[in-house]
């Protein structure tokens, strides 16, 4: 766990401008490495999602530096951007965004056909369990199901890191868990850095290392001496 | 007050303001063609109909070669007669100066004293001519314009085959020449041809009708039979060289302008159909997306105690506000466009003035029609959204339901990637959806279709009146019936190539009830100059016996090639003959009815008599060859080819284009209407998968391509289909514009169709554009992270 994958400082983010100027971030250091999990805590409004959109290339900051391994994120034009997200970045969203009018194999294909070193979509099913169920479209899936398609379509283009953002916000808690295995299983068998988003304090437990953000500031960061398997959660 | 739903009504039409005028515009082009057509039909009939009524137009008129005054007594005394006046009127020839071309005319006498008791002269400026002068005469307006005469000029005329300086007094229009044509001809001609007046005495002098006249006027009592007083007339004058007593459909400015009162009737009601139709869609599609996007407010307003009624008031006000928008733009677009046109209409029907009129029922039709046409198109939408529970209305709208398409396993073995899969599938789905936007296209098309192809028809009918059917460079008509020698003669003339001589003979045809009043031309059956032509414009052969009938003719006469047709001869003789129908020709201008020289002479019985001759002439000679003819004593008028064609762009053709020019940009503007509709839909649909695409690297351009390549696929099939609707409109609007006047060809080159495509391709990328500026500025972070 050496490698450094993210590097942020001094980060800050201003939504409008005058006395209507929102802060979003009022100035994060923070560092991401190879292969870990990290769980961003943190209230509405505390600027967890900001950080996350800026790491993924969806939002450009107001001040600071980010890097993506020697890419400036910052700096980095539109195209720049859209061609790091291609072969960089899995997503994964509350909610799912899939396509409806693609089967659950194909949507996965989505994001194949346009990455470098794709693994095949059947084998990204497969490792969110979803192998027998690629023949389907969005609307005869379950809603983990979805988000467990969403995951494999996240990963099938063997992304450096991974960027959940409420994964499991709308799912029970049973459903929820089968999310964060298939999650946990990934990051473990292919290294694959991942941040995840919650306001769910139970999840915390699975990751290397738990970062609270509050009002546009790192508050907290804590390193779990062991990560638990997300079977075991509950909440 | 203004109720919360009202404010929430005035948001979403500022939100929506791109579509909104979109349908506006749709919705517009539709009522402002309507409402021209109606302001033309509505000013052009009550200019007339006021202007009939003030200067007294006549319902009957029957002209002769002489009649003694004592006749004008047993006129008045018909029954059903409410008032006749007899005047005298002869044709004659003009010179005016700096304009070398032959001008012929009329000139009518008005009575010594007073005004005229029917067909009332409208002084536009000056005096009537005194009885007391010889030489005073009023000029027609028309005739005036065209080369700037004003009271105090004076002009060179050969009346009677006497020579004489006419003195200009007074400039004047009548109601019996509205549309002023010279004899034989379908188009007017204000350069070439006059109308004037003279008082009685003197022009009865000149023409040596003292005590005497050659055409009555008569007005009937309401309530009299029409055809029992013609009879009566033609009884009362026969023997006299009556051409035959007519009514006002007969009469030649009555019947044309009633003919471009009946095509604008059909313009009316034809254009705002398809308009209308286009804008219903486009309602349905928008006002059903805007209810889709707003099941869960409208879930909300029914948990609230809403009933079903209050919502569909505050939608149907939003369409209504929509509608009445465009309605607004059309009915303000259109009374200007009709303004427009009625000043050009000014220029060919000689009023006194036009009345402007904007019918207030009819136009509050349109605006009723317009208002519940946008409503039907919501009926379906909110009857959709209504059935729906509210507490499931409020939970997230579950994932539409896809499934492999036909088509996609019919293309089993091409390699789909995934955006082409979506658009397909998307295609498939809704299939009614996309039926309705290659509709909206296909009719967006055929709009244009129809407003381009008659430009190229107009031209195929100019081209084949003036150099397949009339080949001669001019037409010179004689004084009286000549014998063939008039043709020798007027070949010896330098300059004249050739000369051929024919026979125009005025008659009336009859078929059982039907009947036409034509002139029957014989001709040479070796002509060169004078052709007829079939119907794929081959030049049809006179036939030794038997007469050809313009195929127009034909069917309003209702007879078949084979068939017998009685032929009135209308020479006051009261003679008739049957004769067979040999076939039918195509002409474009005008109708008309041919039978071989000999063959019409024998008819006749008076021997081996011409009164026409056809010309050919050297180009470069042309001046001395005029200027020989009009020295000719036997020369009754010379018209020219050319001046005819002239004549015909400068008026009908003018009208006719400005009219179809305007249809055709309003056709691009509905092109336009229905194709961003379509893709600004497709877009807000497709909001969030095309966001996910841009999450997942896909870069704008081709996220992109999934809307460009779907409307691509609509166009590929909506264009053709409109240029085959197209051409089932257009064979409707020939069908309901044919006319004696003229018949407009279907005629579909590629460049109507590549015209027609080019407009609907340039409002597919004008809306493309919009869309890709819409996909580039698309926010990710907000479409991804909020539940639609």
């Amino acid at each position: 766990m050496t490698e450094t994958v993210f590097e942020a400082r001094g980060l800050t983010k201003v939504y409008g401008e005058g006395e209507l100027a929102v802060h979003a971030l009022r100035g994060v250091d923070i560092e991401l490495y190879a292969g870990e999990i990290v769980v961003l805590l943190g209230a509405s409004g505390s600027g967890k999602s900001t950080l996350l959109n800026i790491l993924g290339g969806l939002d450009t900051a107001s001040g600071g530096t980010v890097r993506y391994r020697a890419l400036d994120l910052v700096a980095a034009s539109e195209r720049q951007l859209t061609r790091y997200r291609r072969d960089h970045v899995g997503f994964v969203f509350q909610f799912y965004n899939l396509i409806a009018s693609l089967t659950a194999r194909e949507n996965v294909a989505v994001a194949t056909e346009i990455a470098p070193d794709p693994m095949d979509p059947d084998e990204a099913l497969a490792m969110v369990d979803l192998q027998s169920r690629g023949h389907h479209f969005p609307a005869e899936l379950s809603g983990g199901e979805q988000q467990r398609v969403a995951i494999a379509r996240a990963i099938s283009k063997r992304p450096a890191v991974l960027l959940c953002d409420e994964p499991t916000g709308a799912l029970d808690s049973k459903t929820g868990v089968r999310v964060l295995e298939a999650l946990a299983r990934v990051n473990r068998e292919l290294g694959t850095a991942t941040v995840i988003i919650t306001h769910n304090a139970g999840i915390a437990a699975m990751a290397d290392r738990v970062i609270t953000l509050s009002d546009g500031h790192i508050s907290e960061v804590r390193c779990n001496t062991e990560r638990a398997d997300p079977a075991g959660l509950s909440w | 007050m203004i109720s919360v739903l009202d404010h929430k009504l005035l948001r979403e039409l500022r939100h929506l303001r791109g579509q909104v005028l979109a349908i506006a515009l749709v919705v517009g082009g539709g009522v402002a063609v309507c409402m021209m057509s109606l302001v033309n039909y509505s000013s052009l009939n009550d200019t007339r109909d006021s202007y009939y009524r003030s200067h007294m137009f006549a319902d009957a008129f029957v002209d002769m070669t002489r009649a003694p005054q004592r006749l004008l007594d047993e006129v008045r005394a018909l029954q059903g007669v409410a008032r006749a006046e007899a005047r005298v009127q002869t044709s004659l020839q003009l010179q005016v100066g700096g304009f070398d071309d032959p001008v012929s005319g009329r000139v009518v006498s008005l009575p010594d004293e007073g005004e005229p008791r029917l067909n009332r002269i409208f002084l536009r400026a000056g005096r009537l001519p005194d009885s007391r002068r010889s030489n005073e005469v009023v000029v027609i307006g028309s005739f005036a314009e065209a080369h700037d005469l004003r009271p105090g000029d004076s002009l060179e005329a050969i009346i009677n085959g006497r020579w004489q300086v006419l003195r200009v007094v007074g400039i004047a229009e009548s109601p019996e020449f509205v549309y002023v044509i010279p004899p034989g001809s379908m188009l007017p001609d204000y350069h070439r041809y006059a109308i004037l007046w003279m008082a009685e005495r003197p022009l009865a002098a000149a023409t040596d009708m003292v005590g005497a006249f050659n055409s009555v006027l008569i007005s009937m009592e309401p309530g009299a039979v029409e055809q029992h007083l013609l009879d009566e007339l033609d009884r009362l004058f026969r023997g006299f060289g009556s051409t035959g007593a007519y009514g006002r459909e007969d009469q030649f400015s009555h019947r044309f302008l009633s003919e471009e009162l009946k095509q604008l009737r059909t313009m009316a009601m034809l254009f705002p159909a398809i308009f209308m139709t286009v804008a219903i869609f486009l309602i349905n599609v928008v006002i059903g997306r805007l209810v889709a996007t707003q099941r869960d407010v409208i879930a909300i307003l029914k948990a609230f105690g809403y009933s079903n009624l209050q919502v569909s008031l505050h939608f149907a006000k939003l369409v209504s506000v929509i509608m009445l928008l465009g309605i607004f733009l059309g009915v303000v677009g259109g009374v200007w466009l009709g303004d427009a046109m009625a000043g050009m209409y000014a220029e060919y029907f000689r009023f006194p003035e036009m009345l402007f009129r904007v019918p207030p029922l009819p136009t509050l039709a349109v605006v009723v029609v317009g208002v519940l046409a946008g409503l039907t198109g919501a009926h379906g939408a909110l009857s959709r959204a209504f059935r729906l529970p509210p507490a499931q209305a409020m939970g997230p709208e579950p994932p539409p339901a896809y499934r492999h398409t036909p088509m996609e396993r019919a293309l089993a073995g091409i390699h789909l990637s995934q955006p082409s899969r979506m658009i397909l599938r998307s295609l498939e789905r809704r299939p009614l959806r996309t039926l309705m936007s290659v509709s909206g296209i296909a009719l967006a098309t055929a709009i244009v279709v129809l407003g381009t192809f008659q430009f190229d028809s107009v031209n195929l009918m100019v081209h084949t009146q003036f150099s397949r059917v009339q080949q001669e460079d001019m037409t010179v008509s004689l004084v009286n019936p000549r014998s063939h020698r008039a043709a020798r003669e007027v070949v010896r003339i330098d300059g004249v190539r050739a000369a051929e001589a024919s026979l125009a003979v005025p008659v009336r045809l009859r078929s059982a009830h039907r009947s036409w009043r034509v002139a029957l031309v014989g001709l040479t059956a070796a002509s060169q100059l004078s052709h007829r032509v079939d119907t794929e414009l081959n030049h049809v052969a006179l036939p030794g016996e038997g007469v050809l009938l313009t195929e127009f003719l034909l069917q309003a006469l209702a007879v078949n090639p084979g068939d017998l047709v009685t032929v009135e001869w209308l020479d006051g003789s009261g003679e008739r003959s049957e004769v067979v129908v040999s076939g039918g020709t195509r002409e474009f201008i005008g109708v008309g009815a041919w039978m071989a020289l000999p063959e019409l002479q024998r008819l006749r019985g008076r021997g081996a008599e011409i009164n026409q001759l056809q010309i050919s002439i050297d180009p470069d000679r042309r001046s001395d060859v005029l200027e020989a003819l009009q020295a000719r004593p036997l020369v009754a008028a010379v018209s020219e080819r050319r001046a005819m064609l002239d004549a015909f762009y400068e008026t009908l053709g003018r009208t006719f284009l400005t009219f179809t020019f305007v249809n055709s940009l309003l056709g691009g503007v509905i092109a336009f209407g229905v194709i961003y509709n379509t893709v600004r839909i497709s877009l807000a649909e497709r909001g969030r998968e095309l966001a996910s695409l841009r999450v997942l690297g896909y870069r704008a351009a081709e996220v992109d391509h999934i809307l460009l390549a779907e409307l691509a696929l609509l166009m590929l099939v909506g264009i053709p289909l409109g240029w085959l609707i197209g051409q089932q409109l257009a064979i409707l609007l020939i069908w309901l514009m044919q006319s004696e006047l003229y018949r407009i060809p279907l005629l579909f080159t590629e460049r109507t169709l590549g015209l027609s495509a080019t407009v609907v391709v340039l409002s597919a990328l004008l809306s493309g554009v919009v869309a890709v500026r819409r996909v580039a500025t698309l926010d990710l972070i907000e479409v991804l992270k909020t539940r639609e």
